[in-house]
């Protein structure tokens, strides 16, 4: 499934004293099958965009009119958002969302129901208990927690990493092609940062085709995704692979982002006349400067 | 983003009206209730509607809003009038003083029950506007300063008016959060397939459990985490506590006095003689 | 001298499960920058709940500029050791800044004015004498928690923890915490713990402590601690990302110093590869 948007527009509380405008025309496509970052500031349209992406938020009703306007439209796969003929509920069963802090949306009794909410909800008709326990066991391992010992658990007795595994497994366990996430990253410590990456990256393998993740972290973005969009006050500033986004290093921090270590380093080295070109993974960084160095010093 | 729009209905201008004392703004309110009951014939509603024209003006609160008042509580409103309308059967009525214009069975109108119709309705207009006025021209936090500095007579009588105030303060923080966290779960829950407003009663009950109850435990933590935070601050109870805003008047606070005053004279020396009584 | 200091300390939640700090000495010179590394759950919460009484140790004592803390001096210790957590949404009683600023200085009676100079004090040092009024839901988290310390500021104390108080930010609500309590320590020379499991963060304290399962398991310098990576790992910690490049330069050979700042690794590379 592609994400097709164009001209996308979004203002809360329009027409009240606080109106925010939090989409400004943005223009953007995810293709299938990639892992797709989406950067900027709190606030700057990244989690507006997201939630359009399965109807959470939907575009202004009287759309007719619009449409002649603005010409905002948005399609993900053979799902046309502008229509009010759209059937949100089989939209939202292939495109899953992880928000901010999942654990945080915890409320059944067992690992097990937990995970089978979203399952049962989504279910053209009743599942049997067989096939729902299959489905819930197969997305609670896919989130690499061991399902015999965890199934009957109270998920809130689990630890922290472990109540995020159980909530993405609670979105995944109706094998959504397009897998969204909001931060899934963040409040944890290092290890489980980097847990929840890799965990991400083996989701996409076998799982969901394509990985939409929305981050504030920068050297996150540039070992992970395959192309980035650069948020701005609700405005889509580049779309571009992460090797050639942190070229642009200047225009990045004039927007008041962070970039990378690898591309800081890079450029401390350009001051210090020592060119380095590199994707700015850590792991490429370090192999094009000992390339350059040898071994001598 | 719930949290800017439904809670309150201040509206952030700057106005005379605005920057009243708060303390003030709710005893003219109780006075002007007070003026609204007491006014018996239309020219002293009429000084009512006047006084309130003007204020609004000076509150620079566009005329939408103003009406949008009105409409929360049309129904009563009409139904008022029409309940009024038909059988209200003044004195004059069975003295056959005044004409009956139309009659039904028991439903009739008569010239007296329309005018008084239409002043049970100005009436109720004036009070709803009035009312709204106070919300819209003090923010939430005025209010409860407002109310707390009025109360604090009850400090005498043992009455907690701290815990009060800080209870109030409390929950004025924490209702934009809890509002946040609720679209936030809602928004959750949906993208997992609840149905929240569709569905059979028994889908929609699970899906709303399955909102409540986040929304609970993250409520608890949160106080939980309050206390805490409130401790670390040297949070003792309210015995040596002192208090570091105090409310002022400014010079704009006797000018509404002297005209609401003015006001509630004029409609009481008209409660006692009536000058065109209906 | 020491401004704060664990004499041997035991605590133990009363759940199962959860784990125990036994005999713990540990302390903090005045004016120093501290910070504490630890996985979820490591017990560097716990430490900083016993500093101020939030807790209450079951045996050994915890002691304040050498004030062993008691019942009866608990609110004297509380001024003098402000708090932060983690939570920006969780912190204030107040909607406006200035209100929430005053709390702390309201609580121990402070007059009128006192408590007007306090706040005026307390938000220059965390840079948000411009918001003064302005509405605490309005802002973004990183200036929550400016506010969230401003108002431990208020009591002027001498010792300043911050629990996580990064954890729930963006990198650019981080940052200006992280600017903030360094600058405070360096200006008005408050001995500052920081309570992190950013590794970055570690980088600008003066010594950096590691717990793991209610134990301190390794202090050093930072540059020095973060040269042990295989040790860190095990206590289930990340290296910093600046650590993490050094190391791998060094495995490939290239031998580049302990500092770990942009520059001067920058420096480094450019010597070695020219």
């Amino acid at each position: 499934m592609r994400i097709v948007a164009e001209h996308l527009s979004y203002i809360y509380n329009a027409k009240s004293p606080f109106a925010v405008k939090a989409l400004d025309d943005v223009s953007l496509t995810v293709e299938e099958g990639e892992f797709f970052g989406l950067i900027g500031h709190t606030g700057s349209g990244e989690s507006t965009f997201v939630q359009h992406l399965n109807g959470l938020l939907r575009l202004p009703s009287s759309l007719k009119r619009r449409k002649k306007k603005d010409g905002a439209t948005l399609t993900v796969g053979e799902f046309d958002l502008t229509s009010k003929k759209t059937n949100f509920r089989a939209l939202r069963r292939k495109v899953g969302m992880v928000f901010q802090y999942p654990e945080d949306q915890l409320f059944a009794e067992t690992v097990l129901d937990e995970v089978a909410y979203g399952y049962k909800n989504f279910a053209e008709k009743r599942p049997d208990r067989e096939e729902t326990e299959r489905a819930v066991r197969e997305a609670v391992e896919a989130v690499g927690l061991d399902y015999e010992s965890v199934k009957d658990m109270s998920p809130f007795d689990l630890s922290g990493g472990q109540k995020r595994r159980v909530a993405i497994a609670g979105v995944i366990v109706t094998k959504p092609e397009i897998l969204v996430l909001d931060e899934p990253a963040a409040g944890l410590d290092p290890l489980g940062k980097r847990e929840v990456m890799e965990l991400l990256h083996r989701l996409k393998e076998s799982w969901c085709k394509t990985v939409v993740v929305v981050s504030h972290d920068m050297d996150e973005i540039a070992e992970n995704c395959t192309r980035v969009a650069v948020f701005s006050e609700g405005r889509v500033e580049y779309v571009l692979p992460p090797a050639e986004l942190f070229k642009h290093t200047e225009e990045l921090l004039r927007l008041g982002l962070d970039i990378p270590l690898t591309a800081k380093l890079v450029l401390a080295l350009k001051e210090r006349g020592v060119e380095i070109d590199c994707d700015y993974t850590a792991e490429d960084f370090v192999s094009k400067v000992l390339a350059r160095g040898g071994r001598s010093c | 983003m719930l949290k800017d729009v439904s809670f309150g209905q201040y509206y952030p201008v700057k106005s005379f009206v605005h920057n009243l004392d708060p303390r003030l703004k709710i005893l003219f309110l109780i006075g002007y209730i007070v003026a609204i009951f007491l006014a018996r014939e239309f020219l002293a509603l009429g000084a009512c509607a006047l006084v309130l024209i003007v204020a609004v003006l000076c509150a620079r609160i566009p005329l939408g809003k103003v009406l949008r008042a009105v409409k929360g509580i049309l129904f009563l409103v009409i139904f008022t009038a029409v309940v009024n309308l038909f059988f209200h059967s003044g004195d004059k009525v069975y003295w056959g003083g005044e004409p009956v214009l139309w009659q039904w069975k028991i439903f009739r109108i008569t010239q007296e029950g329309i005018i008084f119709s239409a002043f049970l309705v100005l009436r109720l207009c004036l009070l709803v506007i009035g009312s709204s006025l106070l919300t819209y021209t003090t923010t939430p936090v005025a209010l409860t300063d407002g109310i707390e500095s009025l109360l604090s007579p009850l400090k005498l009588i043992r009455f907690p008016v701290h815990a009060l105030a800080l209870i109030m303060s409390i929950a004025l923080r924490f209702i934009p959060i809890l509002l946040d966290e609720t679209e936030r779960i809602m928004n959750a829950q949906k993208a997992r397939g609840a149905c929240i407003d569709s569905g059979n009663l028994f889908r929609r009950m699970k899906a709303i459990v399955s909102v409540l109850i986040p929304l609970l435990l993250s409520a608890i933590r949160r106080a939980d985490e309050l206390g805490e935070a409130m401790d670390a601050r040297c949070y003792s109870g309210g015995n040596a506590r002192t208090k570091y805003k105090k409310l002022r008047l400014t010079w704009r606070d006797p000018i509404a006095f002297s005209v609401l005053a003015a006001l509630i004279a004029g409609v009481a020396v008209m409660f006692v003689f009536p000058v065109f009584p209906i | 001298m020491k401004a704060l200091e664990y004499r041997d300390v035991s605590f133990s939640y009363e759940e199962e499960g959860g784990f125990r700090i036994e005999h713990l000495n540990f302390s903090v010179e005045e004016g120093e920058f501290v910070a504490v590394l630890g996985h979820n759950g490591s017990g560097k919460s716990t430490l900083a709940r016993l500093a101020n009484g939030l807790l209450t140790a079951d045996s050994g004592e915890v002691a304040v500029f050498g004030t062993a803390l008691g019942d009866k001096n608990l609110y004297e210790i509380r001024k003098q050791v402000g708090i932060v957590f983690q939570n920006p949404d969780s912190q204030a009683v107040a909607s406006i800044v200035e209100d929430d600023v005053a709390f702390g200085a309201e609580n121990v009676g402070m007059p009128r004015e006192e408590i007007g100079k306090r706040i005026s004090f307390a938000l220059r040092a965390v840079g948000m004498e411009e918001y003064r009024t302005a509405t605490i839901a309005r802002l973004s988290g990183g200036q929550k928690q400016r506010v969230a310390i401003a108002g431990a500021l208020a009591l002027k104390p001498r010792i300043l923890i911050l629990d996580e108080s990064t954890a729930m930010l963006d990198p650019r609500g981080r940052k200006e915490i992280v600017g903030v309590v360094k600058k405070l320590n360096e200006e008005e020379g408050i001995t500052v713990l920081l309570i992190t499991h950013f590794m970055d963060e570690a980088l600008l304290a003066s010594r950096a402590v590691v717990m793991n399962r209610g134990e301190i398991v390794m202090q050093d310098a930072p540059s020095r601690l973060f040269r042990r990576g295989e040790e860190l790992v095990t206590y289930n910690l990340a290296l910093p990302r600046i650590a993490e490049i050094c190391n791998r330069l060094r495995a490939g050979g290239m031998n580049v110093s302990d500092a770990l700042d942009v520059n001067t690794l920058a420096e480094d590379i450019a010597k070695c590869v020219s």
